[in-house]
Protein backbone atom coordinates (compact mmCIF):
# COMPACT_ATOMS: atom_id res chain seq x y z
CA UNK A 1 0.00 0.00 0.00
CA UNK A 2 2.60 2.32 1.51
CA UNK A 3 4.90 1.74 -2.15
CA UNK A 4 1.22 2.43 -4.14
CA UNK A 5 0.68 5.90 -2.03
CA UNK A 6 4.04 7.09 -2.40
CA UNK A 7 4.49 6.03 -6.15
CA UNK A 8 1.09 7.54 -7.14
CA UNK A 9 1.61 10.99 -4.64
CA UNK A 10 4.86 11.90 -6.39
CA UNK A 11 3.66 11.37 -9.56
CA UNK A 12 1.08 12.92 -9.36
CA UNK A 13 2.62 15.91 -7.37
CA UNK A 14 5.31 15.95 -10.65
CA UNK A 15 2.00 16.03 -13.18
CA UNK A 16 0.71 18.65 -11.02
CA UNK A 17 3.11 21.14 -11.25
CA UNK A 18 4.65 19.99 -14.31
CA UNK A 19 1.44 21.14 -16.22
CA UNK A 20 1.13 24.02 -13.69
CA UNK A 21 3.99 25.99 -14.90
CA UNK A 22 3.52 25.28 -18.34
CA UNK A 23 0.31 26.47 -17.98
CA UNK A 24 1.52 29.29 -16.17
CA UNK A 25 4.52 30.03 -18.81
CA UNK A 26 1.90 30.15 -21.55
CA UNK A 27 -0.84 32.82 -19.19
CA UNK A 28 2.29 34.97 -17.85
CA UNK A 29 4.34 34.62 -20.92
CA UNK A 30 6.39 38.13 -21.48
CA UNK A 31 6.30 39.66 -25.04
CA UNK A 32 9.77 41.33 -25.40
CA UNK A 33 9.94 43.94 -27.53
CA UNK A 34 11.48 42.65 -30.59
CA UNK A 35 12.61 46.23 -31.38
CA UNK A 36 15.04 46.07 -28.34
CA UNK A 37 15.99 42.80 -29.01
CA UNK A 38 17.22 43.15 -32.33
CA UNK A 39 19.37 46.38 -31.16
CA UNK A 40 20.53 44.56 -28.31
CA UNK A 41 21.86 41.59 -30.64
CA UNK A 42 23.75 44.34 -33.01
CA UNK A 43 25.30 45.67 -29.98
CA UNK A 44 29.18 44.77 -28.52
CA UNK A 45 27.25 43.67 -25.39
CA UNK A 46 30.28 44.41 -22.86
CA UNK A 47 28.43 46.39 -21.21
CA UNK A 48 31.36 49.49 -21.21
CA UNK A 49 28.98 52.26 -20.33
CA UNK A 50 30.77 54.54 -22.61
CA UNK A 51 27.21 55.57 -24.15
CA UNK A 52 26.20 56.88 -21.04
CA UNK A 53 23.74 54.40 -19.93
CA UNK A 54 23.72 51.41 -17.90
CA UNK A 55 24.76 48.45 -19.95
CA UNK A 56 24.19 47.84 -23.59
CA UNK A 57 20.49 46.58 -22.90
CA UNK A 58 19.84 50.33 -21.57
CA UNK A 59 20.95 52.01 -24.42
CA UNK A 60 19.15 49.15 -26.60
CA UNK A 61 15.33 50.06 -24.73
CA UNK A 62 16.62 53.56 -24.87
CA UNK A 63 17.45 53.52 -28.77
CA UNK A 64 14.22 51.30 -29.43
CA UNK A 65 11.81 53.32 -27.67
CA UNK A 66 12.94 56.30 -29.34
CA UNK A 67 13.91 58.09 -26.17
CA UNK A 68 17.87 58.76 -27.56
CA UNK A 69 18.07 59.73 -30.65
CA UNK A 70 21.91 60.00 -30.80
CA UNK A 71 23.08 56.20 -32.70
CA UNK A 72 26.61 56.82 -32.76
CA UNK A 73 27.10 57.01 -28.59
CA UNK A 74 28.42 53.12 -28.92
CA UNK A 75 32.09 53.64 -29.50
CA UNK A 76 33.21 50.09 -28.88
CA UNK A 77 30.52 49.37 -31.92
CA UNK A 78 31.91 52.57 -33.65
CA UNK A 79 30.27 53.33 -37.21
CA UNK A 80 29.40 49.89 -38.09
CA UNK A 81 26.83 49.36 -35.42
CA UNK A 82 26.26 52.72 -36.08
CA UNK A 83 24.79 51.80 -39.21
CA UNK A 84 22.84 48.32 -38.41
CA UNK A 85 21.36 50.78 -35.48
CA UNK A 86 20.13 53.26 -38.17
CA UNK A 87 19.07 50.28 -40.42
CA UNK A 88 16.93 48.54 -37.48
CA UNK A 89 15.43 51.79 -36.47
CA UNK A 90 15.21 53.22 -40.10
CA UNK A 91 16.78 56.36 -39.96
CA UNK A 92 19.64 58.49 -41.64
CA UNK A 93 22.97 58.83 -39.49
CA UNK A 94 26.40 60.92 -40.27
CA UNK A 95 29.32 58.99 -39.56
CA UNK A 96 31.83 62.07 -38.37
CA UNK A 97 34.04 60.69 -35.84
CA UNK A 98 37.01 58.87 -36.22
CA UNK A 99 37.91 55.78 -34.49
CA UNK A 100 39.77 57.26 -31.17
CA UNK A 101 42.08 55.29 -28.96
CA UNK A 102 43.33 56.45 -25.33
CA UNK A 103 46.87 56.73 -24.52
CA UNK A 104 48.98 57.37 -21.95
CA UNK A 105 50.82 60.23 -22.73
CA UNK A 106 54.53 59.69 -20.30
CA UNK A 107 57.32 57.25 -20.76
CA UNK A 108 58.63 58.18 -17.36
CA UNK A 109 59.71 55.33 -15.40
CA UNK A 110 61.57 53.90 -12.46
CA UNK A 111 65.30 55.17 -13.93
CA UNK A 112 63.67 58.86 -15.92
CA UNK A 113 61.56 60.32 -13.69
CA UNK A 114 62.71 61.10 -10.15
CA UNK A 115 60.41 61.21 -7.38
CA UNK A 116 59.69 62.67 -4.00
CA UNK A 117 59.62 60.14 -1.69
CA UNK A 118 58.82 56.47 -1.08
CA UNK A 119 55.11 55.66 -1.10
CA UNK A 120 53.64 52.51 0.17
CA UNK A 121 49.87 53.14 0.85
CA UNK A 122 47.29 51.11 -1.55
CA UNK A 123 48.23 50.51 -4.75
CA UNK A 124 45.75 53.09 -6.72
CA UNK A 125 46.70 55.84 -8.48
CA UNK A 126 43.62 57.95 -6.72
CA UNK A 127 45.07 56.96 -3.30
CA UNK A 128 48.67 57.96 -4.00
CA UNK A 129 47.46 61.03 -5.75
CA UNK A 130 45.80 62.37 -2.30
CA UNK A 131 49.60 62.96 -0.82
CA UNK A 132 50.97 65.64 -2.58
CA UNK A 133 49.78 64.59 -5.70
CA UNK A 134 51.76 61.78 -6.22
CA UNK A 135 55.35 60.02 -5.02
CA UNK A 136 56.96 61.79 -8.41
CA UNK A 137 58.08 64.96 -8.74
CA UNK A 138 56.68 65.42 -11.96
CA UNK A 139 52.96 66.07 -11.05
CA UNK A 140 51.39 65.61 -14.61
CA UNK A 141 53.00 62.31 -14.85
CA UNK A 142 51.69 58.49 -14.91
CA UNK A 143 51.84 57.30 -11.17
CA UNK A 144 52.01 53.85 -12.73
CA UNK A 145 49.57 52.47 -9.82
CA UNK A 146 47.51 50.37 -12.22
CA UNK A 147 44.18 52.64 -11.86
CA UNK A 148 43.46 52.49 -15.21
CA UNK A 149 44.52 48.72 -16.04
CA UNK A 150 42.00 47.77 -13.05
CA UNK A 151 39.33 49.37 -15.01
CA UNK A 152 39.19 48.83 -18.73
CA UNK A 153 36.51 46.19 -19.52
CA UNK A 154 39.14 45.31 -22.76
CA UNK A 155 42.34 44.25 -21.33
CA UNK A 156 44.04 46.44 -23.91
CA UNK A 157 46.15 48.43 -21.04
CA UNK A 158 49.65 46.86 -19.93
CA UNK A 159 52.85 47.76 -18.49
CA UNK A 160 55.32 47.27 -21.20
CA UNK A 161 58.95 46.04 -21.02
CA UNK A 162 59.94 49.85 -20.06
CA UNK A 163 57.79 49.62 -16.66
CA UNK A 164 55.51 52.13 -18.36
CA UNK A 165 51.92 52.39 -18.80
CA UNK A 166 50.83 51.59 -21.77
CA UNK A 167 47.80 51.26 -24.14
CA UNK A 168 47.28 48.29 -27.08
CA UNK A 169 45.73 50.84 -29.71
CA UNK A 170 44.48 47.89 -31.12
CA UNK A 171 42.15 46.20 -28.54
CA UNK A 172 41.17 49.63 -26.96
CA UNK A 173 37.37 50.77 -27.88
CA UNK A 174 37.87 53.92 -26.09
CA UNK A 175 35.10 53.75 -23.93
CA UNK A 176 37.06 56.23 -21.72
CA UNK A 177 36.40 54.56 -18.42
CA UNK A 178 40.85 55.04 -18.10
CA UNK A 179 40.59 59.03 -18.80
CA UNK A 180 37.68 59.36 -15.97
CA UNK A 181 40.15 57.36 -13.29
CA UNK A 182 42.98 58.80 -13.86
CA UNK A 183 43.90 61.60 -10.99
CA UNK A 184 46.68 63.20 -13.15
CA UNK A 185 45.34 63.78 -16.82
CA UNK A 186 47.87 61.92 -18.27
CA UNK A 187 46.16 59.61 -20.54
CA UNK A 188 44.20 61.42 -23.41
CA UNK A 189 42.20 60.10 -26.94
CA UNK A 190 44.10 60.30 -29.91
CA UNK A 191 43.33 59.25 -33.57
CA UNK A 192 43.84 55.71 -33.99
CA UNK A 193 45.54 56.36 -37.20
CA UNK A 194 48.22 58.69 -35.45
CA UNK A 195 51.76 57.95 -36.69
CA UNK A 196 53.15 60.05 -33.84
CA UNK A 197 52.59 61.12 -30.45
CA UNK A 198 54.32 64.10 -27.84
CA UNK A 199 54.67 61.23 -25.17
CA UNK A 200 54.64 63.94 -21.62
CA UNK A 201 52.05 65.76 -20.21
CA UNK A 202 54.29 68.28 -17.98
CA UNK A 203 53.32 71.61 -18.22
CA UNK A 204 56.29 72.76 -15.70
CA UNK A 205 59.28 75.00 -17.72
CA UNK A 206 61.79 73.52 -19.47
CA UNK A 207 64.26 73.68 -16.75
CA UNK A 208 62.43 72.29 -14.19
CA UNK A 209 61.11 69.41 -16.35
CA UNK A 210 64.78 68.53 -17.24
CA UNK A 211 65.62 68.09 -13.58
CA UNK A 212 62.82 65.93 -12.47
CA UNK A 213 63.18 64.04 -15.94
CA UNK A 214 64.89 62.19 -18.79
CA UNK A 215 61.65 61.94 -20.88
CA UNK A 216 60.04 65.18 -20.46
CA UNK A 217 59.18 67.74 -23.13
CA UNK A 218 60.79 70.88 -22.18
CA UNK A 219 59.28 73.34 -24.33
CA UNK A 220 62.22 74.06 -26.54
CA UNK A 221 59.96 74.50 -29.59
CA UNK A 222 62.32 72.53 -31.96
CA UNK A 223 59.47 70.15 -33.45
CA UNK A 224 57.64 73.60 -34.82
CA UNK A 225 60.45 74.38 -36.43
CA UNK A 226 61.31 70.90 -38.04
CA UNK A 227 58.17 69.65 -38.63
CA UNK A 228 56.20 72.94 -39.58
CA UNK A 229 53.65 70.84 -41.52
CA UNK A 230 53.46 68.27 -38.97
CA UNK A 231 50.75 70.17 -36.71
CA UNK A 232 53.22 70.80 -33.47
CA UNK A 233 52.27 73.22 -30.83
CA UNK A 234 53.88 74.20 -27.86
CA UNK A 235 51.56 76.02 -25.27
CA UNK A 236 52.46 75.84 -21.28
CA UNK A 237 55.84 74.33 -22.13
CA UNK A 238 54.56 70.98 -23.76
CA UNK A 239 54.71 70.46 -27.58
CA UNK A 240 51.03 69.08 -28.66
CA UNK A 241 49.96 67.31 -32.04
CA UNK A 242 47.27 68.72 -33.80
CA UNK A 243 46.25 65.70 -35.51
CA UNK A 244 44.08 67.59 -38.33
CA UNK A 245 47.23 68.91 -40.18
CA UNK A 246 48.96 65.91 -42.01
CA UNK A 247 52.55 67.07 -43.04
CA UNK A 248 55.32 64.87 -41.87
CA UNK A 249 56.19 64.72 -38.15
CA UNK A 250 59.42 62.77 -38.54
CA UNK A 251 61.87 65.24 -38.88
CA UNK A 252 60.45 66.54 -35.03
CA UNK A 253 61.07 63.45 -33.51
CA UNK A 254 64.77 63.12 -34.16
CA UNK A 255 65.45 66.20 -33.69
CA UNK A 256 63.77 66.15 -29.90
CA UNK A 257 66.10 66.77 -27.45
CA UNK A 258 64.59 64.71 -24.35
CA UNK A 259 63.36 62.34 -27.11
CA UNK A 260 59.62 62.40 -26.19
CA UNK A 261 58.06 62.14 -29.50
CA UNK A 262 57.41 58.62 -30.57
CA UNK A 263 56.16 56.89 -33.27
CA UNK A 264 53.41 54.97 -33.17
CA UNK A 265 53.49 53.49 -36.90
CA UNK A 266 52.87 49.63 -36.74
CA UNK A 267 54.18 50.06 -32.72
CA UNK A 268 51.59 49.03 -30.57
CA UNK A 269 53.64 47.95 -27.60
CA UNK A 270 56.89 49.16 -27.82
CA UNK A 271 60.18 51.91 -27.02
CA UNK A 272 62.26 52.92 -29.17
CA UNK A 273 64.22 55.32 -27.43
CA UNK A 274 67.71 54.06 -25.74
CA UNK B 1 5.78 35.80 22.24
CA UNK B 2 7.24 32.07 20.58
CA UNK B 3 7.11 34.36 17.22
CA UNK B 4 9.48 36.26 18.64
CA UNK B 5 11.65 33.06 19.77
CA UNK B 6 11.74 32.27 16.13
CA UNK B 7 12.68 35.09 14.93
CA UNK B 8 15.39 35.61 17.24
CA UNK B 9 16.41 31.93 16.47
CA UNK B 10 16.75 32.09 12.61
CA UNK B 11 18.55 35.84 12.82
CA UNK B 12 21.31 35.60 15.56
CA UNK B 13 21.15 32.28 17.39
CA UNK B 14 21.21 29.42 14.71
CA UNK B 15 21.84 32.09 11.88
CA UNK B 16 21.51 29.89 8.44
CA UNK B 17 25.01 30.80 7.35
CA UNK B 18 27.20 31.76 10.33
CA UNK B 19 25.75 29.17 12.93
CA UNK B 20 24.46 25.80 10.42
CA UNK B 21 26.63 26.26 7.39
CA UNK B 22 24.29 26.08 4.81
CA UNK B 23 23.64 28.08 1.86
CA UNK B 24 27.36 29.14 1.56
CA UNK B 25 28.10 28.91 -2.38
CA UNK B 26 25.65 32.22 -2.05
CA UNK B 27 26.85 33.58 0.75
CA UNK B 28 30.79 33.48 -0.70
CA UNK B 29 29.54 33.73 -4.59
CA UNK B 30 27.65 36.86 -4.28
CA UNK B 31 28.88 39.08 -1.65
CA UNK B 32 31.45 40.73 -3.88
CA UNK B 33 29.55 44.48 -4.00
CA UNK B 34 26.59 45.23 -1.27
CA UNK B 35 24.11 45.74 -3.86
CA UNK B 36 24.04 42.81 -5.71
CA UNK B 37 23.84 41.12 -1.42
CA UNK B 38 21.33 43.08 -1.02
CA UNK B 39 19.03 41.73 -3.88
CA UNK B 40 20.26 38.24 -3.41
CA UNK B 41 19.34 38.35 0.72
CA UNK B 42 15.79 39.91 -0.29
CA UNK B 43 15.16 37.08 -3.04
CA UNK B 44 16.32 34.34 -0.55
CA UNK B 45 14.02 35.81 2.44
CA UNK B 46 11.01 35.84 -0.21
CA UNK B 47 11.64 31.85 -1.31
CA UNK B 48 12.41 31.24 2.57
CA UNK B 49 8.69 32.24 3.63
CA UNK B 50 6.89 30.81 0.03
CA UNK B 51 8.77 27.46 0.54
CA UNK B 52 8.55 26.74 4.21
CA UNK B 53 4.77 27.39 3.88
CA UNK B 54 4.58 25.24 0.72
CA UNK B 55 6.26 22.41 2.08
CA UNK B 56 4.34 22.85 5.72
CA UNK B 57 1.05 22.38 3.65
CA UNK B 58 2.53 19.06 1.45
CA UNK B 59 4.27 17.99 4.61
CA UNK B 60 0.75 17.93 6.57
CA UNK B 61 -1.77 17.40 3.72
CA UNK B 62 -0.15 14.89 1.78
CA UNK B 63 2.42 12.85 3.13
CA UNK B 64 0.79 13.14 7.27
CA UNK B 65 -2.23 11.35 6.28
CA UNK B 66 -1.14 9.20 3.60
CA UNK B 67 1.67 8.11 6.26
CA UNK B 68 4.63 8.49 3.67
CA UNK B 69 6.83 10.57 5.60
CA UNK B 70 9.85 9.22 4.47
CA UNK B 71 9.57 10.95 1.01
CA UNK B 72 9.84 14.27 2.66
CA UNK B 73 13.43 14.91 0.59
CA UNK B 74 12.02 14.09 -2.65
CA UNK B 75 9.07 16.05 -2.17
CA UNK B 76 10.45 19.03 -0.83
CA UNK B 77 12.59 19.60 -3.36
CA UNK B 78 9.99 19.24 -6.19
CA UNK B 79 7.63 21.38 -4.86
CA UNK B 80 10.61 24.22 -3.86
CA UNK B 81 12.02 24.04 -7.54
CA UNK B 82 8.30 24.41 -9.43
CA UNK B 83 7.31 26.99 -7.06
CA UNK B 84 11.26 29.23 -7.59
CA UNK B 85 10.14 28.85 -11.68
CA UNK B 86 6.63 30.05 -11.00
CA UNK B 87 7.77 32.92 -8.65
CA UNK B 88 9.94 34.23 -11.47
CA UNK B 89 7.66 33.58 -14.25
CA UNK B 90 4.69 35.71 -12.22
CA UNK B 91 7.82 38.74 -10.86
CA UNK B 92 8.57 38.51 -14.43
CA UNK B 93 5.09 39.55 -15.17
CA UNK B 94 3.80 41.83 -12.81
CA UNK B 95 7.31 43.46 -11.94
CA UNK B 96 9.80 43.86 -14.29
CA UNK B 97 11.77 46.27 -11.74
CA UNK B 98 11.80 43.58 -8.85
CA UNK B 99 12.47 40.87 -12.18
CA UNK B 100 15.58 43.22 -12.68
CA UNK B 101 16.26 43.56 -9.23
CA UNK B 102 16.09 39.17 -8.45
CA UNK B 103 15.92 37.92 -11.76
CA UNK B 104 19.48 36.49 -11.70
CA UNK B 105 19.25 35.24 -8.44
CA UNK B 106 16.08 33.64 -8.43
CA UNK B 107 17.22 30.28 -10.37
CA UNK B 108 20.45 30.30 -8.31
CA UNK B 109 17.85 30.22 -5.15
CA UNK B 110 16.28 26.96 -6.11
CA UNK B 111 19.26 24.56 -5.45
CA UNK B 112 20.37 26.51 -2.49
CA UNK B 113 20.41 24.56 0.01
CA UNK B 114 19.13 27.03 3.24
CA UNK B 115 15.75 27.00 1.44
CA UNK B 116 15.22 22.84 1.97
CA UNK B 117 16.90 23.50 5.36
CA UNK B 118 14.37 25.54 6.94
CA UNK B 119 11.65 23.28 5.01
CA UNK B 120 13.17 20.53 6.68
CA UNK B 121 13.84 22.06 10.38
CA UNK B 122 10.51 23.71 10.25
CA UNK B 123 9.13 19.77 9.68
CA UNK B 124 11.14 18.84 12.37
CA UNK B 125 10.39 21.02 15.35
CA UNK B 126 6.28 20.54 14.74
CA UNK B 127 5.95 24.25 13.82
CA UNK B 128 2.68 25.11 13.00
CA UNK B 129 1.65 26.82 9.55
CA UNK B 130 2.27 30.57 10.64
CA UNK B 131 5.19 29.38 12.90
CA UNK B 132 6.81 27.73 9.99
CA UNK B 133 6.15 31.12 8.02
CA UNK B 134 7.56 33.49 10.57
CA UNK B 135 10.55 30.26 10.14
CA UNK B 136 11.15 31.38 6.79
CA UNK B 137 10.92 34.80 7.04
CA UNK B 138 13.80 34.87 9.85
CA UNK B 139 15.69 32.46 8.48
CA UNK B 140 16.36 34.49 5.05
CA UNK B 141 17.06 37.62 7.13
CA UNK B 142 19.48 35.64 9.00
CA UNK B 143 20.87 35.01 5.60
CA UNK B 144 20.84 38.65 4.75
CA UNK B 145 22.69 39.70 7.20
CA UNK B 146 25.28 37.43 6.95
CA UNK B 147 25.49 38.51 3.39
CA UNK B 148 25.13 42.08 3.92
CA UNK B 149 27.62 42.08 6.63
CA UNK B 150 30.30 40.22 4.75
CA UNK B 151 29.67 42.17 1.52
CA UNK B 152 30.53 45.14 3.75
CA UNK B 153 33.67 43.54 4.80
CA UNK B 154 34.34 42.02 1.11
CA UNK B 155 34.16 45.66 -0.42
CA UNK B 156 36.75 47.22 2.00
CA UNK B 157 39.42 44.15 2.02
CA UNK B 158 39.35 45.56 -1.96
CA UNK B 159 41.09 48.32 -1.26
CA UNK B 160 43.73 46.64 1.17
CA UNK B 161 46.88 44.91 0.59
CA UNK B 162 45.78 41.03 0.87
CA UNK B 163 49.14 37.93 0.51
CA UNK B 164 48.37 37.01 -2.88
CA UNK B 165 47.76 33.68 -2.71
CA UNK B 166 44.57 34.69 -0.07
CA UNK B 167 43.02 37.41 -2.51
CA UNK B 168 39.52 36.43 -3.50
CA UNK B 169 37.54 32.91 -2.26
CA UNK B 170 40.46 32.84 0.27
CA UNK B 171 40.45 35.62 2.62
CA UNK B 172 36.93 35.49 2.19
CA UNK B 173 36.29 31.98 3.63
CA UNK B 174 39.05 33.05 6.19
CA UNK B 175 36.47 36.05 7.04
CA UNK B 176 33.11 34.16 7.05
CA UNK B 177 35.21 31.84 9.99
CA UNK B 178 35.39 34.93 11.65
CA UNK B 179 32.22 35.96 11.28
CA UNK B 180 31.06 32.46 12.20
CA UNK B 181 33.14 32.09 15.64
CA UNK B 182 31.50 35.99 16.67
CA UNK B 183 27.84 34.39 16.07
CA UNK B 184 28.90 31.63 18.69
CA UNK B 185 27.97 34.27 21.33
CA UNK B 186 24.42 33.97 20.16
CA UNK B 187 23.45 31.25 22.66
CA UNK B 188 20.14 29.81 23.26
CA UNK B 189 20.85 31.02 26.69
CA UNK B 190 19.56 34.59 24.76
CA UNK B 191 16.28 33.33 24.46
CA UNK B 192 16.03 31.89 27.97
CA UNK B 193 17.04 35.08 29.71
CA UNK B 194 15.01 37.75 27.77
CA UNK B 195 11.73 35.50 27.97
CA UNK B 196 11.84 33.27 31.17
CA UNK B 197 9.43 30.12 30.83
CA UNK B 198 9.47 29.98 27.80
Amino acid sequence: MIILYSFLSVTLLGLIFGVGLSMASKALAVRKDEKVEAVESKLPGINCGACGYAGCSGYAEAIAKEEEEDLTLCSPGGPDVALELAEIMGVEVEISNQRMVAQVFCRGNDERSKTEFVYQGVTDCNAAYLYFGGNKSCKYGCLGLDSCIKVCPVDAIIHDEDGCVWVDKELCISCGKCIDICPTGVMKLIPHEADYIVACNSKDKGAVTRKYCSVGCIGCKMCEKASPEGGYKVDNFLATIDYSMDGEREAASVKCPPKCILSLKGVTVKDEKN
Amino acid sequence: MTYIAILITFVFISNFVLTQFLGICPFIGVSKNVDSAVGMGFAVTFVMALASIATWAIQHLVLIPLKIEFLQTITFILVIAALVQLVEMVIQKISPPLYKALGIYLPLITTNCAVMGIALIAVRSDFSALESFVAGIAAGFGFLLAIILMSTIREKLDAEWIPKHLRGVPIAFITGGLMALAFMAFDKALINNLFPGL
